[in-house]
């Protein structure tokens, strides 16, 4: 056994293992972790598949941001957890004859597949000699793919706006700085020029 | 040696405990979130190794693509969670379908 088999038959066991801590775990936090794990293996597997950029990426944007968003909300959030694992047993049965169900069609649709020689191409590598994994997409990603990239720059302004707008809220009594309302303030209006007499005070 | 099979094995077994996950934890919005999260990252590890196997890099760039759409609904997912919960001070999905209005 190679070593990049006994690499691919670790990352894959300890994904897999911690994807079913991540929807067994008790404590949502814990689920996040094991969530964060996961994508750790799985940008190991992607880069045993010569995709370096899209494993980075996977460290980068999931583990860094989305998974840390998670773990904010989970956090925020003042949640009795307990509660809401109240129907895990009652759903057991049914969760797990689906789950069995789908894993055998999947793996017996999988393990009889075979790609026909001639798409094989001769094990040929997704990216032109001389030429790395990342610099190949931004090859092929700001020309072929241009009016997709963007399209995927629109999704982000949407989710971006959107998630603001949803969240953000403006509490009465709150005490905020109106820089216009200051520039607006005139001498007379905001001073006064009294005669205080000796001994009174004003 | 690895063949391509064994990375659509994984990928199969993990989109198959998101689904499980997403039965299971009915209640629970979070977890349920974090499945689909499960199970994308299965779609991506599939696309990935076709990519890889096949000689061919827009398999790659799909994933990409996946991996933004994914960030976006992540995103508004828990935006809305945060809105929900302040509304009603629990998560609970099944009085999810007050809020059509």
């Amino acid at each position: 056994m190679s070593v990049a088999s006994a690499f691919f038959y670790l990352f894959s066991g300890i994904m897999i293992a911690s994807a079913f801590m991540v929807i067994a775990a008790r404590n949502p936090v814990h689920s996040v972790l094991f969530l964060i794990l996961a994508f750790v293996n799985a940008s190991g597997l992607f880069i045993l598949l010569g995709a370096e950029f899209l494993a980075m990426i996977l460290v980068v944007v999931y583990v860094g941001a989305v998974a840390v968003l998670f773990l904010f909300v989970v956090m925020m959030l003042d949640v009795d957890f307990a509660e809401l694992k109240q129907g895990f047993l009652q759903y057991l049965p049914v969760g797990a004859l689906i789950g069995i169900i789908v894993a055998i069609e999947l793996v017996l649709v999988v393990g009889g597949f075979t790609p026909s020689p001639a798409s094989m191409g001769a094990a040929r590598s997704p990216t032109p000699p001389d030429v790395s994994n990342t610099m190949a997409l931004g090859l092929v990603l700001y020309t072929k793919h241009v009016y997709f990239f963007q399209a995927a720059g629109m999704i982000l302004l949407t989710a971006m706006i959107g998630s603001i707008v949803l969240t953000l809220r403006h509490k009465p009594g709150v005490k905020r700085q109106d820089i216009s309302e200051q520039n607006a303030r005139t001498r007379e209006e905001a001073m006064e020029v009294r005669k205080v007499p000796s001994r009174k005070g004003v | 040696m690895i063949e391509l099979n064994h990375y659509l094995t994984v990928a199969a077994l993990l989109f198959t405990i998101g689904i499980c996950g997403i039965i299971l934890n009915r209640k629970n919005i979070i977890i349920i979130l974090m499945s689909v999260e499960l199970i994308l990252l299965a779609v991506n590890i599939n696309l990935v190794a076709f990519s890889s196997f096949l000689g061919d890099l827009t398999g790659q760039v799909f994933s990409l693509f996946i991996l933004t759409v994914a960030a976006a609904e992540a995103a508004i997912g828990l935006a809305i969670l945060v809105t929900y919960f302040r509304n009603r001070g629990s998560i609970a999905v099944e009085d999810i379908n007050m809020m059509k209005g």
